[in-house]
Parts: structure tokens; sequence; C-alpha cells
């Protein structure tokens, strides 16, 4: 189904279908022409295009200079990006996969991180990290880790992830923006999800840090983002059958976190579960299922429960579908909530 | 590389693959065998004896600026100092061969080159007292912030410098580290970078025989660190660390090669540190005195002497007077560093974002809580004469 849009200037547009991965590179690319000091440096960002094609065309649209295919060493493109955005540009890195940034970690904490805070706020460092992430696409090993819970863990750093093709352009546009350095995870299973979007009038986004309701629901709220938020979707829809109405919260930003809008949620519905697909030990589960406990347990009809991937490195494609957490989980666990003190 | 001939080995005799071509010619890159030096050789006679002397007074006031800040180490005003003792000639020549345009990237042995340049010697020890992580604005100063973890300032060097070329502007990045740092993987990430990019950058390697206690020997097999530098593409030239002219020669061709967009350059300065690591460690249990004996009559300040008194450009008045001037840079920075720095400790949540976070601002608000709690304390400690 096609919609139309209307821009800013009044003419009305044909939304059609795109996918996340061209609103993405459309982001880049109006990034780029907005703001001349908008760099994008990489590896195969150039000529290639990227290995999922973000890039495609922008060295071709704004030359070698600002979509610069770069040596094959992260550390190197992240702590050759810290320089540039110390002298007045706007660096955006792709990071090829999820376990191929590991090497960048120590720019990422010691500089990326702390610049602002080291300098007495005298030199922030406007960086987006692009880092493809999660599984689902059948990607041997070293291509479908799921890491930002070292992301979050790191103070300084905001940690962003888009589940929808209107996010994917809005938020990474925002990201751009910030003035602070922005992790942005991008679920690679999503890349090639569609949705009716017109560049030319993009929906308006939430700013960085603000949580969406995407399903409302009485019986209990599911807290996802990213990968999982259709896997949430299509979980809360399967409930209806069952008499259930499941309110769903799509975080957006992990950092910061919204507390507000979960918690509203939760308390409206008492009965919370968190779907992620990274490790649920020392995940980011953990995390909001304490903010949630803290704020909402006068509010709370059972424990808050999480569904996640297992505690096991990422496994071999074959079994990867026994690892993320599906729609049965999910709907297990809201089983789950109808919970009685005795039992 | 020859063939063995063998009987029938002609229909053998392999052939190059096709893709194959050397890419450059590795001979101009080498560094020569032995460290250039100026002092004492025929070379001087072309220095200009006004720099010998500014040479000669700032490695006076930096030898006292090393002694003093120990000093304060002692008096418990600083957590930590690592001296450059017996290196001040690579730090001073670092500091002045550069133009104000210019940005400089000190590892945290270098406070002696940020000061050379200009910057406020008590700023400049914030991060070594412990109140601030960097006391200055690094864009006002064109330093970075001094860099603890081994290397990583390098890439940034790098990405400075070729952010600065694509604006256009005239600018070149000379990046500090010492011998342990180059067997770190951003040391060999941001030469290559450099090397791609033809970035306007010196990489200035402060070979000072020691890595804490690890000895160069253990640290790499090359034949010198200078010679790092062909495998990247780039030249490598080494020089006598303790030869300030010398140091200041070879850092200045290097850079003028920058800014003639050339490319990069690595210096491998052969120097020695006089003093242990840091105040913290005990430098008897890895080096022998008769070493520090051999360096000691190597040192920077009286090679620079010896030169200029030789020729009759300085005499005892001149010394006099430099030893004076850093007399009372020490006294001024006593002064100053026994002033109990003023701490604010909501500052802690002020530069972690452009804007605070909800997260951040409830903690906030519950450290100013506490603080009013103490606050509160005091005051009635103090009106019931507690």
């Amino acid at each position: 189904m096609t919609t139309a849009a209307v821009t800013a200037d009044g003419r009305r547009t044909k939304a059609k279908p795109a996918t996340m991965a061209q609103a993405l590179g459309r982001a880049l690319r109006d990034s780029m022409a907005e703001d001349p000091t908008v760099h994008v440096l990489g590896e195969d960002v150039g000529t290639l295009g990227g290995v999922f094609r973000i890039t495609d065309g922008l060295a071709k649209e704004f030359g070698d200079d600002r979509c610069t295919d770069t040596p094959l060493a992260e550390a190197g493109i992240l702590g050759a990006a810290v320089g540039m955005a110390m002298y007045g540009l706007r660096p955006v890195v792709e990071m090829q996969f999820d376990a191929f940034a590991y090497p960048a970690f120590e720019q990422l904490m010691s500089h990326v991180a702390k610049m602002r805070n080291r300098t007495g706020g005298a030199m922030p460092l406007p960086i987006t990290v692009r880092v493809p992430y999660g599984g689902g696409i059948g990607g041997v090993e070293h291509h479908s880790d799921s890491s930002e819970a070292y992301y979050m863990a790191t103070p300084g750093l905001h940690v962003v992830t888009p589940a929808t093709v209107d996010d994917a352009y809005g938020l990474l546009r925002e990201s751009i923006a910030s003035d602070d350095p922005v992790i942005f995870l991008e679920p690679k299973r999503l890349y090639w999800s569609k949705a009716d979007w017109s560049p030319e009038a993009p929906a308006p986004v939430e700013p960085i840090g603000r949580a969406v309701v995407r399903r409302s629901g009485r019986s209990a709220t599911l807290i996802t983002y990213g990968p999982s938020l259709p896997v949430c979707l299509e979980a809360a829809e399967a409930a209806v059958a069952e008499g259930w109405e499941l309110e769903v919260v799509d975080l957006r930003s992990l950092v910061p976190f919204d507390d507000e809008t979960v918690v509203a949620s939760v308390r409206r519905t008492g009965r919370a579960v968190v779907v992620h697909e990274s490790p649920g030990f020392g995940g980011p589960g953990g995390e909001i299922a304490a903010r949630i406990t803290e704020r909402c347990f006068h509010h709370l009809e059972a424990p808050v429960l999480r569904v996640a991937g297992f505690d096991i490195p990422y496994p071999p494609p074959m079994l990867e579908r026994h690892h993320l957490p599906g729609v049965d989980r999910v709907l297990d666990a809201v089983a789950r909530l109808q919970w009685e003190a005795d039992s | 590389m020859t063939v063995q001939e063998l009987p029938g080995a002609a229909a053998y005799r392999p052939t190059p693959p096709p893709a194959w071509k050397p890419i450059t010619d590795p001979a101009p890159l080498l560094p020569d065998p032995e460290p250039y030096r100026v002092l004492g050789t025929d070379a001087v006679a072309d220095v200009d004896p006004e720099l010998l002397l500014r040479l000669h007074a700032e490695l006076v006031r930096g030898r006292r600026y090393n002694a003093q800040a120990t000093a304060l180490t002692k008096q418990g005003r600083l957590a930590v100092y690592p001296s450059s003792t017996g290196q001040e000639a690579c730090e001073i020549a670092a500091a002045l061969v550069l133009e104000e345009r210019d940005w400089l990237f000190p590892s945290y042995r270098d406070t002696l080159a940020a000061v050379a340049r200009g910057l406020d010697p008590v700023e400049a020890l914030t991060l070594l007292r412990g109140d601030r992580h960097t006391g200055y604005d690094p864009r006002e100063h064109r330093i970075a912030p001094l860099c603890t973890p081994l290397a990583t300032q390098l890439p940034h060097a790098v990405g400075l410098a070729h952010a600065a070329r694509l604006k256009g502007d005239d600018v070149v990045a000379l990046a500090m580290v010492g011998d342990g740092g180059t067997s770190e993987g951003d040391f060999h990430e941001a030469l290559n970078f450099a090397a791609v990019w033809k970035a306007p950058v010196v990489f200035f390697v402060q070979n000072n025989g020691f890595a804490i206690s690890v000895p160069l020997a253990k640290q790499t097999a090359a034949p010198s660190l200078a010679h790092k530098a062909v495998g990247y593409g780039m030249p490598g030239r080494l020089v006598d660390g303790n030869d300030a002219a010398a140091v200041h020669q070879v850092l200045s061709e290097a850079v003028a090669r920058a800014r003639r967009g050339e490319g990069p350059t690595l210096v491998e300065a052969v120097t020695y540190r006089m003093e242990a690591h840091t105040n913290a460690d005990d430098a008897t249990r890895y080096r022998v005195d008769s070493e520090v004996e051999a360096w000691k009559a190597h040192d920077p300040v009286r090679l620079l002497e010896r030169e200029l008194t030789g020729r009759g450009l300085l005499d005892d008045e001149g010394l006099e007077q430099a030893k004076e001037a850093a007399e009372r840079m020490a006294a001024a920075l006593r002064d100053r560093m026994n002033a109990d720095p003023e701490l604010a400790p909501m500052d802690l949540f002020t530069h972690v974002y452009a804007e605070q976070t909800s997260q951040l601002r409830e903690q906030a608000a519950a450290l100013r809580a506490e603080l009013d709690a103490e606050q509160d304390h005091d005051e009635q400690d103090a009106e019931a004469g507690r």
C-alpha cells in the first residue's frame, strides 16, 4: 500500500516501499549534502558501497575525501576519526560487522567516550559509529554478535538502535547531528525489512533518548529494541487469541534510557517482559528489569522477566534459530506473568 | 637474492606473479646506520647561534622543571610524575619546531614539551596532581591531552592532520611516543594510515632505552625503531636525542616535508631516561650504574653548554642568567602548586554529555543532597564548637 506524504514545502509525494538499508543510505546522503563536515569512512565504504551497500553511491556523489575507503584496521579508523573530530569534522565510521569492531574498543573506551569529560567540555567528539549487529541472517562466526551491553556500560557514549524504516532514517540523522559520540547499532536482519517511506517527506522522529509505544495494551508490557521488535509485535498479535492485550515498547535508545515511558507503561500494565537477543547474563535486560523493579515495585503483579539469547558465544548459523528468542518464548514468558505468590 | 643454479633449473625458474611490482624503492626511506649529530661536528657551523642559545635556555629551564615536578611528588602535591630528565633535548625541540597553527600530540611523559610550547606549567600538571584530567583547552593551545594509554594518540594525530589538509589548512601534527609504544597496534595502524593518506604528520619516537623496566632488545628485533618506517613507505630518521641541535634540525626537516605535502616521517631519537619510569618505580632493579654514567657524560644540557662555551657564545654570566630564569620558573611553580586546587564535586556530571541524561540528572541530585547534608552537618558542628 502506498500513502501520500506531504513535504515541508507542501508538495505531495508518494511514499513507496523502502528498506531499512535504503533509508540508512539516504540518511547518510542527506547529512552529507546538508553539512560539508560530515565524512564517512571505513573498510569497503567507497567503491563497493559497503558490504551491506548502505554507503552505495556516496563516494561517487561526494568524492573519495568525504566517503573514504580506509586501510583495514578498526582501531585506526576510529582513532583517525577522533583526530578528524578534534579538527571540526563529523566523522561517521562504519564497522563492517559487530565482532569486527572489537579492535577499536580501546579507542572507544579510552578516547571517544571520554574526550569531552577529560577536557572539561572543551573538546566534544561528534562521531557516529555505525555497527551492524545481531544475528538471524545466517552469518558465520564473528558476524552475528550482539555487543550492545559493552557499549551501554561505557559512560560518555549514546547507544541507539532503530527498529523501523522511519527510525533508521531519523535516528541516523539525529546521531550524525549530535555533538556527542553515538554508537548506532543497525539490526542486520532488519536491513531488508520494508515500509512505506518517502525520502522527500520522512516522518517526524522522536529525538534520541525517547522510547516509543508501538502497540498499546493493558495485560503486560513487552520492552524491546532493534531486531526483537518485530518478534514482540508478532507475539502481541498472537496473544490476542489468548485474551492478552500486550503493550510493546520500542526503546530506540539504550543510552540515554527512557525511564519515563517504560515506567508509565509498566505501571499501567503491572507486568513486564524484557526481550532481546543478546545474552541475558550481564545483558541489557538485567539493567532494565532492575530499573523497573526499583520504580514500579508496588505496581507489579509479577516479577519482571527476561527473554534473551542464551549465555553462549553466538552459535553456528544452522543452530541460531534455537538461540534467538522467538514468538513462542515471548508468549511463554507472558504466560508465566500470570504469577501467583504461592506457586 | 639469487636462485640456486641446478642442472635443468632454468625450466623451473620462478617468475614473479603477474600483479607484483615493488611499490617504491626502499633505499631512500632507510635511516642512516648512525644517529645524526650536529654538536661537536662540522654541521654545527650552519646552525644559527641564536637558536643554540634559545635551545640552551629552554633545556636549563626544562631540567629545572623536571627536578621541581619530581620534588612535588615527594611533597605529595603530585600523585606521580614521569620525569623526562635526560630527554630534554627531545622535549624542547619537539615544541620549538612547530608553528602556532600546528598540533602537538604528547604522551604522558611529555609534559615538558607542552610547557615549552607555551602551556601554563600548572595547567600542564593537573592530570598528575589529580584535580582534572586535562587542565587546558586543547584547541586553544593546539596540544592534545597528555595521553596515558600507549600510542593511542598517534591515530588521532593522523586524523587531525588529514582533516586539516582536507580543509586546506597548512597544519602539521607532531605525535610523540616512547620506544615501548612502538610495539602497540595503534602505532602500526597510525603509521600505515598516515603513509597511505600522505598525512602531514611527524611521528617522534623517544627511544629512552626502557619501557618501564623492559629494555629495547626485548621490545623489538628491528635494526632500529626508525627502520620500521620503510615497511610503511615513509622515511625513517635516526637522531642523537641528546643533541638538541640535531633533534631540532631533523624534526624541522620532517615538519617541512609534511608541510610540503610529501607525507609523514618517522623520527627515532636515541636518548636515555636518567630517572626511573616514575617516582613509583626502582630503576636499580633493571639497569646498571655504568650505563647511567656513560649517558651522564652525554647529557643534553652539558653537550650544548660545551659547544656554546667552547665557541665563546656563552660565558659564566650567560650560564648564570639561564639558571636564574629557571629558578624563577621553579619558585613560581612551587608557590602555585602549594595552593590547594578548588574542586567542584558537581562538575562530575557536567561534561559527560552535551546534555545530561535523565540518569545523570538523578545522580547529580543525589550527590547534591549528600553535599548539602555534609554542609549542614559541618555548620552544626561549628555552632556547637566541635
